[in-house]
């Protein structure tokens, strides 16, 4: 059953269309993440879901009732719905533990609610009377989840909540976040430019492009059959090739590959080959490729080969038994194309 | 883990849906914006209402005549000599306390600052209580500059510390000197700090009165005031008013002009690296003469001619009896005024800080303009319309208050707008995330962030009022007697003695406002 429900949903800044004719679903302890570029909507989304902006047309619903209209809505501070942003926004006056009582209205056992909830984040009890200055980016973001875990919320929202981290801290949390969450049974919308952060929390991705939903599902299968090139490219390295299909096998300058049983129209189109489906081997003189450049980043190359009619394709590849450059090459491709519709 | 499922969704009452604001500013803030602008257009309006009234013929007849052509130059030539030496001064000093290694600049520091503690009037009465002799135009040049040339000094010395040290180590390898570094890529850098302290100090001068009573020098200021005194709302006090608001005009029409379009934004976030110092050398004794001369002649001689008198007077002339009350009174009318001004500063701060739109905007350039009319066009003002339309209103407290309102209202606009500016919105939404309601979350979190500002703002409006003489003079009511009032009474009847306790409990008072000053310049956020 799902939690939240969004329907038809717009909203315009000005001459900007942020948002238009968006539809959503999210299912009870589910974890969504929206993902797309700078300006696609996604904040927008979170804000009007969080109740600081109002929709233009649309509707939101949560547990079936309606939060939102085009002409009405319920003010933010009724929605109970957690939020977490980009830097924690936690408030500077207050001490760890005022801070994640803070909205816990029952005082009489306020404290002892947010002592639990500081272990649920996983967080030292000695840290609840330092003040957020004296935090870890990474321990500010957990006070923070544990701050709007406090009100029992029916859904969370995190805003970009581990970009303001390194790298190694931000995939850390993001797994512990995921954890703490589903462990508290809550409902998530995740909003993210990154790629692989979506990808890694989420059991739902939705991409968002110019303010419209361009394809929705589970990221595995987002990623594998995309819906069209934009999308391809957005959630990882895409080779797009030209071929002609016929029984059940698309031809194309890598060869002859195949495809999945609903994509084999016999016709002319376009197909994606992710870069690891890719293998680069020693080829005799008669290879059709030739290896242009291999710059090795460790465990990793970024190739360059150039084949038949002047045609050349950049990917990563493993180092181990490269070829020289300048070395004719044998392409081969493992694992079926995509075809896009 | 046993913690886990400890939380599950709690089913609350539906809440009921309220209807959008399509307006991002709350109705009630912008009624109260409104109100206060409208106080605000008082003066303005008056301005106008006497151009209207008086006709063309009586007008120009008052106006052109050879008396205030003879005040208008006089005001014209000071401003001419005073501000470019002030700047002058303030540039170098700035220069010698940041970017060399001359010796204790920090104390140099404090004291370039310490004369904002010490009123212009108490200044000039400590020269000419020592040396009678000083009368007209170069004595008057010489104590405004030693009395206003921290206001220069300390947006310049703020702006040094901001400028990205990188700009100029850059210019050092295209091959200019350390001196053709600091005219060619500091100076122009400084541009707008010294047009904004420049504008500020013409604006103090234009507006300032007993500096320039004591010393004999009549400026348009100075021969308002005498007029008003000798005829209440008269129309000759009213017009020439109308030629002060016209220099004011003009003051602020040549800094625009000056200053230009061209914005100098810093690229990048730059170095946080601390400019390398200039190293004076031999010259180090020789540049040292300045500071030290600035400081005893705008701190040490006025401070120590007021210990003398008190020293001399003893303790008879302390007039204990008179300087509680005078004490008392001065607080009551800085607390309360300070408190008044910042109830009116604050809709159109918020306003302006978090619902900026083409309306705020507007509405905040009417609070604002009022800093560029004098105080002596404020009470002239409200002297005119509480005697035609508001009689009970004339000479009373409330009328004292609406005149620091008014006087008052742009620096607390500034302070509480910036103040606001500073706490991330994020923390307002995340308290109203958490279940506080719109007017709680902004009291919780932004209000009480700002606070510690907003404070500082109040205090500075509080020690404005104890030190401003010149409307306190024309609009108190019968029977107030202030610190300044006080002073100023016995100033006019020679008691040297006697006026010695008043001005010393202004400078205390002061103090506090050359502390926060020296922070607000030195600590660049």
């Amino acid at each position: 059953m799902s939690v939240l429900s969004i329907r038809g949903l717009a909203k315009r800044y000005g001459a900007t269309q942020a948002l238009a004719d968006f539809d959503l679903d999210v299912a009870g302890g589910s974890r969504v993440a929206i993902v797309g570029p700078s300006g696609s909507g996604k904040t927008t989304l979170l804000r009007l879901i969080a109740g600081f902006e109002s929709p233009d047309a649309g509707e939101i619903k949560l547990d079936g009732q309606t939060l939102a209209t085009a002409e009405a809505g319920v003010p933010a501070h009724r929605r109970n719905v957690g939020l977490v942003m980009q830097e924690g926004a936690l408030f500077p006056h207050l001490s760890i533990l005022d801070n994640i009582r803070f909205g816990i209205t029952d005082r009489a056992d306020g404290e002892a609610e947010a002592l639990k909830l500081m272990d649920l984040v996983e967080l030292d009890r000695a840290m609840a009377n330092r003040s957020p200055h004296q935090l870890s980016g990474g321990q500010q973001q957990r006070v923070a989840l544990a701050r709007a875990l406090a009100r029992k919320p029916r859904l969370m929202l995190l805003d970009e909540p581990f970009s303001a981290l390194d790298t190694e801290l931000r995939e850390q949390l993001r797994r512990a976040t995921a954890d703490i969450l589903s462990r508290a049974n809550v409902a998530t919308i995740l909003v993210t430019h990154d790629r692989d952060e979506a990808m890694g929390f989420a059991d739902q991705l939705v991409v968002l492009r110019n303010g419209r939903l361009a394809q929705a599902g589970v990221p595995r299968a987002l990623y594998l059959a995309p819906a069209d090139e934009g999308v391809a490219s957005f959630l990882g390295a895409a080779i797009v090739l030209d071929a002609e299909v016929s029984d059940g096998h698309a031809a194309t300058m890598l060869g002859n590959l195949p495809l999945a049983a609903a994509h084999q129209a016999p016709g002319r189109a376009r197909v994606l080959v992710r870069p690891e489906q890719l293998q680069l081997a020693h080829a005799g003189e008669g290879g059709a490729w030739r290896l242009v450049s291999a710059l090795c980043v460790g465990p990793t190359a970024h190739v360059t080969v150039a084949g038949p009619a002047e045609t050349t394709i950049s990917f990563d590849t493993t180092t181990v038994g490269l070829p020289e450059p300048g070395r004719p090459v044998v392409l081969s491709v493992s694992g079926p194309a995509h075809r896009f519709a | 883990m046993t913690i886990a499922a400890t939380i599950i969704a709690t089913q609350m009452p539906p809440a009921p849906l309220v209807r959008h604001r399509r307006q991002a500013a709350h109705p009630a803030l912008v009624a109260a914006a409104l109100l206060v602008a409208a106080v605000a257009l008082i003066p303005a309006g008056f301005v106008i209402w006497v151009l209207i009234q008086s006709g063309w013929d009586t007008a120009s007849a008052m106006i052109f005549r050879p008396r205030v052509g003879e005040i208008f130059l006089a005001t014209v030539l000071l401003q001419a000599l005073a501000v470019p030496l002030s700047v002058l001064l303030a540039v170098v000093l700035a220069w010698l306390t940041e970017r060399s290694d001359l010796p204790f600049r920090g104390l140099w520091r404090w004291l370039a600052v310490a004369p904002l503690a010490i009123p212009a009037f108490v200044m000039a009465y400590a020269w000419d209580s020592t040396l009678p002799m000083l009368r007209g135009l170069w004595p008057a040049v010489g104590i405004s500059v030693l009395a206003y040339f921290p206001l220069v000094y300390l947006p310049v010395i703020a702006q040094l510390r901001r400028l990205d040290p990188a700009a100029e180590d850059v210019a050092a390898t295209l091959g200019h000197s350390p001196a053709r570094v600091f005219v060619t890529v500091v100076l122009p850098q400084l541009r707008l700090a010294i047009l904004g302290g420049g504008l500020l100090i013409a604006m103090h001068l234009l507006a300032e009165y007993g500096l320039f009573v004591l010393i004999r020098y009549d400026t348009l200021t100075v021969a308002i005031v005498n007029q008003f005194q000798a005829v209440y709302d008269g129309p000759a006090a009213n017009l020439m008013g109308i030629v002060l608001v016209a220099c004011a005009a003009g003051l602020l029409a040549l800094e625009a002009w000056l200053r230009g379009d061209r914005r100098y934004a810093r690229v990048g976030s730059g170095a946080a690296r601390v400019a390398p110092l200039a190293r004076l050398g031999k010259s180090a004794p020789l540049w040292m003469v300045l500071p030290i001369l600035v400081s005893l002649l705008a701190v040490g001689l006025p401070l120590a001619t007021l210990t003398r008198w008190l020293w001399i007077g003893g303790t008879a002339a302390l007039h204990l009896d008179q300087l509680l009350p005078a004490l008392g009174q001065s607080a009551f009318y800085a607390v309360l005024g300070a408190l008044f001004v910042t109830l009116a500063a604050l809709p159109i701060a918020w306003l302006s800080a978090r619902a900026p739109g083409p309306l705020q905007r507007a509405l905040e350039n009417v609070h604002l303009h009022v800093g560029a009319l004098p105080g002596v066009i404020v009470a002239l003002a409200l002297v005119a319309i509480s005697i035609r339309v508001a009689l009970p209103l004339y000479q009373t407290v409330a009328t004292m208050l609406i005149a620091y309102v008014l006087l008052f209202l742009p620096r607390a606009v500034v302070s509480i707008r910036a103040s606001i500016a500073q706490v991330p919105l994020e923390l307002q939404q995340a308290a109203t995330a958490l279940g506080r309601s719109p007017f709680r979350a902004a009291l919780g979190t932004t209000l009480r962030l700002a606070f510690p500002g907003i404070a500082a703002g109040m205090s500075l409006v509080a020690m404005g009022i104890v030190t401003e003489l010149t409307a306190t003079l024309m609009l108190s009511p019968i029977g107030t007697e202030t610190l300044a009032t006080q002073f100023w009474s016995r100033t006019g009847e020679f008691d040297h003695m006697g006026a010695a306790p008043f001005a010393i409990a202004m400078v205390v008072l002061s103090i506090p406002l050359c502390i926060i000053l020296h922070r607000q310049a030195t600590h660049t956020r």
